[in-house]
């Protein structure tokens, strides 16, 4: 198991007047090689509930065990944690800093003890499996495009070779091509390199088509937990807890109430085209 | 009567080095003509870097024309005699939310773009509860803004820019911060501001589902407009807007993919109510009324 999360609790501003739960009993276990996509809507706990998974922020009570060690352990070593949990925050090209590209990608490598050189080649490696051209390594992060930045924020973490890659929101502000791009690189990341995927989101249609598990949060707990059908078939829980399934899913559930004889469960465009033929196939059958 | 204006509007951004010596030049908004009429609700969309973003700072006067021109209601905004004037007339709501709020409290917040135009003391608070109530954030008046949801600080940015009684306002990606949640509260009270009050609203989005209620969608790429019409127009022309990077609603893709495989579908469907009365025409085999316009519901 890559991640046993038992009965976390997390509030803040605690003895204030501002106390507030933030996190409510929070049980989760997460193997090796899943991609999960944690979606809720703002406020409800995922961002705090993933900074705890590399150690940022330290549960009120509970326990989290990485790779079946209790991380928060007496001589634990929250350093090392991080570096297998990579967490690539929200805009994370706000945190790009050095002069040039390759030099910001080899900061974390650099901080793991590596030396120039190997660091180097970690972060030319990244740099490669983000698909982010040559000719860009050595110009200013500055003078990138949005969808290339956060490339290079991502190889970033990538260099480090985290074991668990966290993204926040990675698709927000990029146009539909960037937003594909960044699912299709981390998708590829996670079938190639066999990385733990946990993936931070609002857009459902995003999740449908790439986690193949998804856990939702609604004010500090673990509301729904399962496979996108599953978690998909509950969309008035989803409505009241501010989140919206995806319009092909409510299409085939308005049919299905009709009487269409569809899988009212269907997440994507393919699948749901596929169904409302087949049904008017049968039909014109059953007719003739 | 338009409002904006533009008369082959390009701008270019210009590199320079420490000297000031130019190092490079990048056009980014290239001889755009542009006409919007007073209360409308324009949508405009591109990629990033389409030069979108570029040309709605020109609205404000934040950015002027490198060459070309644009008028604000009548008013050039070159000439720096009516840069105020214009501003009062355009306001702008950006991405995030927490960039635009500088007050402690949400009123304070609401008062300070009246203020600064020296509005009467008794008039500001009469506009910070009437753009207050307008966004349906009166009842969190006394809050501190950074206590409230994405949603709501936006909603608060929006009545900052209302209070300052704007014929029309720009909104820059205002959703993209947001949840699903959040964003329909921005939107929606967008379109009442539109339909009551009668401001005349563009939108800079890269969510296809909040163009839909637009009355006219410009689509950019390369710094030019390459797509004007309804967002019905628009959006059935899929394959143009994948080249543009862009996307469709996904209920308009299934549509269109119900249509490639033989379904007697009309082209450009927008809603899920359409798509679902279109379905259920075709199941009942009666093919003949497909070319009516089905009305888009509001909410």
């Amino acid at each position: 198991m890559a991640i046993r999360i038992e009965h976390l609790e997390y509030v803040y501003s605690a003895g204030t007047a501002f106390e507030r739960k933030a996190l409510k009993d929070i049980n989760l276990t997460i193997g090796d090689g899943e991609f999960v996509a944690l979606i809720g809507h703002t406020g409800s706990g995922k961002s705090t509930l993933i900074q705890h998974l590399n150690g940022l922020l330290r549960g009120t009570s509970g326990r989290i065990f990485y790779k079946d060690e209790d991380i928060y352990a007496e001589g634990y070593s929250m350093k090392a944690l991080r570096t297998h949990v990579g967490l690539v925050f929200q805009y994370p090209e706000h945190q790009l800093f050095e002069t040039d590209v390759l030099t910001d990608v080899c900061f974390g490598p650099k901080n793991q003890g590596l030396s120039p050189q190997e660091a180097q080649r970690e972060a030319l490696w990244a740099l490669e499996q983000v698909k982010l051209e040559k000719s860009f390594y050595n110009q200013a992060p500055f003078d990138l495009s949005g969808g290339q930045k956060r490339r290079a924020a991502i190889a970033g973490i990538l260099a480090m070779h985290p074991d668990v890659l966290i993204l926040d929101e990675p698709t927000a502000g990029l146009d539909p091509q960037g937003r594909d791009e960044i699912l299709g690189l981390v998708k590829s990341l996670h079938e190639e390199q066999g990385i733990t995927v946990i993936l931070v989101s609002h857009s459902m249609e995003d999740v449908a088509n790439y986690a193949s598990r998804i856990v939702v949060m609604d004010h500090g707990s673990i509301l729904l937990d399962g496979t996108p059908k599953e978690v998909f078939a509950h969309r008035s829980e989803l409505e009241a807890a501010g989140l919206a399934v995806p319009q092909v899913t409510r299409v085939m559930d308005d049919l299905a109430q009709e009487g269409w004889i569809v899988d009212r469960n269907v997440t994507t465009c393919q699948e749901a085209a596929a169904q409302i033929l087949n049904a008017l196939h049968k039909e014109k059958h059953v007719q003739a | 009567m338009e409002i904006i204006r533009a008369e082959k509007l390009s701008y270019d951004y210009v590199s320079v080095d420490d000297d000031g010596k130019e190092q490079g030049r990048y056009r980014a908004v290239d001889g755009v003509d542009l006409d919007i009429e007073k209360g409308d609700f324009i949508a405009i969309l591109g990629h990033n870097g389409s030069g979108k973003s570029t040309l709605a700072k020109h609205i404000n006067a934040l950015l002027l024309p490198t060459e070309g021109s644009l008028f604000v209601d009548g008013m050039d905004t070159r000439s720096e005699d009516e840069v105020w004037k214009i501003r009062q007339s355009a306001g702008m709501v950006f991405q995030n939310p927490d960039n635009q709020i500088i007050g402690t409290i949400v009123d304070e917040d609401v008062a300070f773009g009246p203020e600064n135009l020296g509005v009467e003391k008794e008039e500001i608070w009469r506009r910070v509860e009437k753009s207050l109530k307008s966004v349906n954030m009166w009842e969190y008046r006394s809050h501190s803004p950074n206590k409230l949801s994405g949603g709501q600080k936006q909603r608060v940015a929006i009545a900052g820019v209302v209070a300052m009684q704007p014929k029309c306002i720009v909104l820059d990606e205002p959703t993209a911060m947001l949840d699903p949640v959040g964003r329909r509260e921005v939107i929606d009270t967008v379109l009442e501001l539109n339909r009551t009050q009668k401001v005349t609203i563009i939108l800079i989005t890269h969510y296809m589902e909040e163009v839909i209620r637009a009355d006219h969608v410009i689509v950019m790429d390369q710094g030019k407009v390459v797509m004007q019409g309804t967002p019905r127009e628009i959006f059935s022309q899929v394959d143009m807007l994948r080249h543009y990077r862009l996307d469709v609603p996904q209920v308009t893709l299934l549509a269109e993919e119900l249509r490639k495989a033989g379904l007697d579908l009309p082209k450009g469907i927008l809603t899920e109510e359409e798509l679902v009365m279109e379905l259920r025409r075709i199941r009942k085999g009666n093919p003949g009324t497909q070319s009516r316009e089905p009305r888009l519901k509001k909410r």
